[in-house]
């Protein structure tokens, strides 16, 4: 699903330049489980970034499902992110002055789906993150973990290739953290790639496969048995 | 281009409304300046229409290029006369004026017994009787004044002048003085200063601005000589030149003209007196123009004002909502797409404050012209050509996308990853 090979990023700081990633290589098959572990400074988030086509890197290839991710302009990576990705932030960054439904369907609106359509699967997704009775509340009516999985929702209303979670139990209490993994293991049972950003020990168990990065390298990349999450939910 | 499908697609407008609904206070405030605008230049061009209406209402019996001369004292000594004689017009100046000044389309000499110091004249009919002022006139004074008849009569014609007949045509007042309500006074006699006349006609008396009085009588130029012994001389002409004369420069040529003839200096300002209507008409005009050109420029600049303003706003609310439009573009939205939503929300901003504006100007046009109807001050219909409305829609949606794409330019320069990191 995701092929990344040899790639390079350093940021200019004045007349010094900062090389944060010094060539990544690493593969994610479709279907998988990932946490990407470091800590602050290791170049995760920048990985992440690059792989949400929301930062390009210097150097190296990267191709998502086949396609070759080069040469992107603001609109066509756009439309990628679009096309490709649903983005879960720990900071939810749901927009404020509209419904959960409406932030759901937000995606749906970009890719060109009717307004009705739009609303119908906005709440089937919202009835698989178990807050259809939430749809028409504001943001602001709803709790941190439920925020959390209204993003879930919205990530996934586009049917992505890959889920990118940049932090997602960031925000949250350890008890709310163990249910939005128990949503993220749950979407991953369908078959769904999804990438979790985390420096959490306890949250990167719960995925199928931890990379860990440091100063700007794979330290390790490593299979691990899944913890469930549902074993801490009651 | 998918952005004009963004016009008319309705979720574009759900978007729209959206962002304009959170901060519903403070885009009311900020559509105000736009509607002021707009408001100022509909109620200031209006009103300036309506002046320009109403001084047309009032010069409208009346040739406006027309100006009255007449006759005074020397007031300098001039081939060997002495200065303060008495000067006085003569029928001889009406052919030689008409053959010096080719922009003189006609010229009614006239005297009056009755003011400029004359004792006015008795009439008498039957047991009634008036004082009034009796005026001597040329055919030609009609063209020159509109005098309307009333119905069965007329003015004095060519005729009544050859043959000095001894017909008269009553003012509205007069009439109403010598007759009984329903007697007709067309073909009855009244006796001026002991003189028999026969009524040919009653001038129906307007009320805008003119030399007549509701109660004037008007008897034929020949006839007035006999009665009066006046002679060749003339009390005042009417002097109407071509609509395309400059009436200032005609006033000066009929002034050099009359001086030559009668042997007063050139430079004698005193000798002749003048008062130029058509001067008048056109200062009137020109301040009815300058209202017009003075609302068109303040209008203007309200309006820019006021876009300015909605653009400011803009310019805030998109750096308000950096991270949301970070967001949007993670989600998918296009850099055309996001500027396309700020136009939009400019050009909608603009556009229903403009029409706010219209048609609050609209109605304070109607209510002050309710209120001027039929009053003294010179004021009608006061419009706004549709053609000015939508040059200034125009405007004002043309205004509205080039402050738009400010914000909307800022809103796409921030890249979606610094967005995101914004708090």
């Amino acid at each position: 699903m995701i092929h990344i090979k040899d790639l390079h990023k350093s940021y200019k700081m004045g007349k010094n330049s900062l090389h944060v990633l010094k060539g990544i290589n690493f593969n994610v098959e479709a279907g998988e489980l990932v946490a990407i572990m470091g800590s602050s400074g290791s170049g995760k988030s920048t990985l992440l970034n690059i792989l949400g086509m929301l930062d390009v890197a210097d150097e190296g290839s990267y191709q998502l499902d086949g396609v070759p991710i080069v040469n992107l302009n603001e609109t066509k990576a756009a439309q990628y992110r679009n096309k490709f990705l649903g983005f879960i932030f720990q900071s939810f960054n749901l927009i404020n002055y509209k419904s959960a439904l409406e932030n759901v369907a937000l995606p749906l609106y970009y890719q060109g789906v009717g307004r009705k359509e739009r609303a119908e699967k906005a709440l089937m997704y919202l009835e698989q993150v178990g807050l259809k009775e939430w749809a028409t509340h504001l943001p602001s009516e709803l709790s941190g973990g439920q925020k959390q999985r209204v993003a879930i929702a919205r990530a996934m209303a586009a049917e992505p290739k890959v889920l990118l979670a940049d932090e997602p139990t960031g925000a949250l209490d350890s008890k709310t953290s163990y249910e939005v993994m128990d949503l993220i293991q749950k979407i991953n049972d369908q078959g769904n790639t999804i990438l979790v950003v985390t420096h959490e020990p306890d949250i990167a168990e719960m995925c199928k496969r931890v990379v860990v990065l440091k100063d700007g390298i794979i330290l390790e990349d490593k299979k691990v048995n899944q913890v469930r999450a549902e074993s801490y939910v009651q | 281009m998918n952005n004009l499908k963004l016009i008319f697609d309705s979720n574009t407008w759900q978007e729209i409304f959206g962002s304009i609904q959170k901060n519903r206070t403070r885009t009311i405030i900020t559509i105000i300046g736009v509607l002021w605008g707009i408001f100022v230049y509909i109620a200031m061009s209006g009103a300036a229409k309506g002046l320009d209406n109403g001084f047309k209402i009032t010069f409208q019996s009346l040739s406006i290029n027309s100006m009255i001369v007449w006759a005074q004292s020397t007031s300098i000594p001039y081939e060997g006369y002495k200065t303060g004689r008495r000067l006085s017009l003569d029928l001889a100046d009406v052919e030689a004026l008409k053959k010096a000044i080719p922009e003189i389309k006609d010229i009614a000499p006239r005297n009056a017994q009755g003011n400029f110091g004359t004792s006015s004249s008795r009439v008498v009919h039957g047991p009634k009787n008036g004082q009034y002022t009796i005026y001597a006139d040329y055919p030609d004074f009609a063209n020159i004044m509109a005098m309307e008849i009333y119905d069965g009569g007329r003015f004095i014609n060519h005729e009544d002048i050859e043959q000095s007949r001894k017909v008269c045509v009553l003012g509205e007042r007069s009439k109403a003085e010598l007759f009984d309500e329903d007697e007709d006074p067309i073909g009855a006699y009244v006796k001026i200063d002991d003189v028999y006349f026969q009524v040919i006609g009653v001038n129906k008396y307007n009320n805008s601005i003119n030399f007549n009085n509701d109660s004037d009588i008007y008897i034929p130029f020949s006839t007035f000589k006999k009665l009066y012994n006046t002679g060749e001389k003339v009390g005042y002409f009417i002097v109407a030149a071509y609509d395309d004369a400059d009436v200032v420069q005609v006033e000066k040529d009929v002034k050099a003209t009359l001086k030559r003839r009668h042997r007063v200096s050139p430079d004698d300002e005193r000798a002749f007196g003048g008062f130029n209507l058509g001067e008048i008409f056109n200062r009137f005009m020109g301040f009815a123009e300058g209202m017009t050109f003075l609302s068109l420029i303040v209008g203007i600049a309200t309006i820019l004002a006021g876009v300015i303003g909605i653009g400011n706003i803009l310019l805030i609310s998109v750096k308000e909502r950096t991270k949301e439009i970070g967001v949007r573009r993670a989600l998918g939205a296009t850099p055309g797409e996001v500027k396309t939503l700020i136009i939009l929300e400019s050009i909608f901003l603009t556009v229903v404050a403009g029409i706010f504006g219209i048609v609050l100007g609209a109605m304070v046009l109607n209510a002050v012209g309710a209120m001027t109807e039929g009053g003294d001050f010179p004021y009608a219909n006061p419009t706004v050509p549709i053609p000015y409305v939508l040059g200034a829609m125009a405007i004002m949606i043309l205004l509205g996308t080039l402050i738009g794409m400010i914000p909307a330019q800022r809103a796409v320069s921030i890249k979606p990853i610094d967005a995101l990191r914004e708090e």
